[in-house]
């Protein structure tokens, strides 16, 4: 297992790497907006990795407060943590994009307002598992994340029921798209994706550490005779 | 200049990828050594 880690580090960088060459040198440069156009494959990509992770949070919340396995709480813990990082890469690099195309940095419309309310809400799930002591925390948290998996439908959904300034889903959305556009796009998913994973599987084994060091803690003040270990 | 947009959107990218990953590098390090100091012996004892 010690061996696998470092192996699928470098053959994730690898493919980041080739993701970026087909994103800024294979894929075709946009009419309309120019090169500008290219933070699509960055700024898509981090949206889908985001949303799946939120959803592997809803699984793991589920499973944590039907069967209470402290397994499914520090999976979601980190699909909910890493789904932040990529879901903010998501809302800066949209104003970057809108900026040059649109003339804003932002509008309140219904798909970019439903983003970042979803963000706030997992930022409040992490802020609830990161301050809250109690042992009921886990618990107020999975039911926290089963709100934010909520959101999720609806932030896709958001720019099929409402007139907004964002445009079409690239996936069953109206447009049609360049075939090495498409390739372009779904070679950074897959990088991303594969990227999420090498994070995810090292915060979870930080978390793992981080929780035996504080039952040892705990272990120890018990078996100290003034009741002070450090 | 719209190639700036492209340069400062994919290094918001890597910038925020890296200090998280920076964050999780600097948790290991502090566990690592609370580890160290729950198995010096007077900690044990």
């Amino acid at each position: 297992m010690k061996r696998v880690f470092p192996i699928l580090s470098v053959l994730t960088a690898i493919l980041l790497i080739y993701a970026l060459y087909q994103a800024l040198v294979v894929a075709p440069t946009e009419q309309t907006m120019g090169d500008v156009q290219r933070i699509f494959y960055y700024h898509v990509p981090s949206a889908w990795t985001a949303f799946i992770l939120f959803f592997v949070n809803f699984g793991a919340s589920i499973l944590y407060l039907i069967k209470r396995r402290p397994a499914a709480d520090m999976v979601a813990l980190v699909s909910a943590e890493v789904g932040v990082v990529f879901l903010l890469v998501n809302l800066v690099t949209g104003p970057i994009w809108a900026r040059p195309v649109w003339g804003i940095w932002w509008t309140w419309d219904w798909r970019l307002t439903s983003t970042l309310v979803t963000w706030l809400i997992y930022v409040s799930y992490l802020m609830l598992r990161r301050f809250s002591s109690g042992g009921q925390t886990p618990t107020l948290a999975a039911a926290l994340a089963v709100l934010g998996a909520l959101c999720i439908p609806f932030v896709y959904f958001s720019i099929w029921f409402f007139r907004t300034q964002h445009p079409q889903p690239v996936i069953g959305g109206d447009g049609s798209i360049d075939p090495r556009m498409m390739h372009a796009l779904l070679i950074n998913w897959l990088a991303f994706a594969c990227f999420a994973f090498m994070v995810c599987w090292s915060r979870y084994r930080l978390e793992k550490l981080q929780r035996d060091v504080n039952q040892a803690h705990a272990m120890a003040s018990l078996l100290a005779p003034h009741g002070s270990t450090r | 200049m719209t190639n700036g947009y492209l340069f400062a959107a994919y290094a918001a990218t890597w910038i925020i990828h890296i200090a998280y990953l920076g964050t999780i590098v600097s948790r290991y390090s502090r566990m690592k050594r609370e580890i160290a100091e729950l198995k010096r012996p007077d900690v044990r004892s």
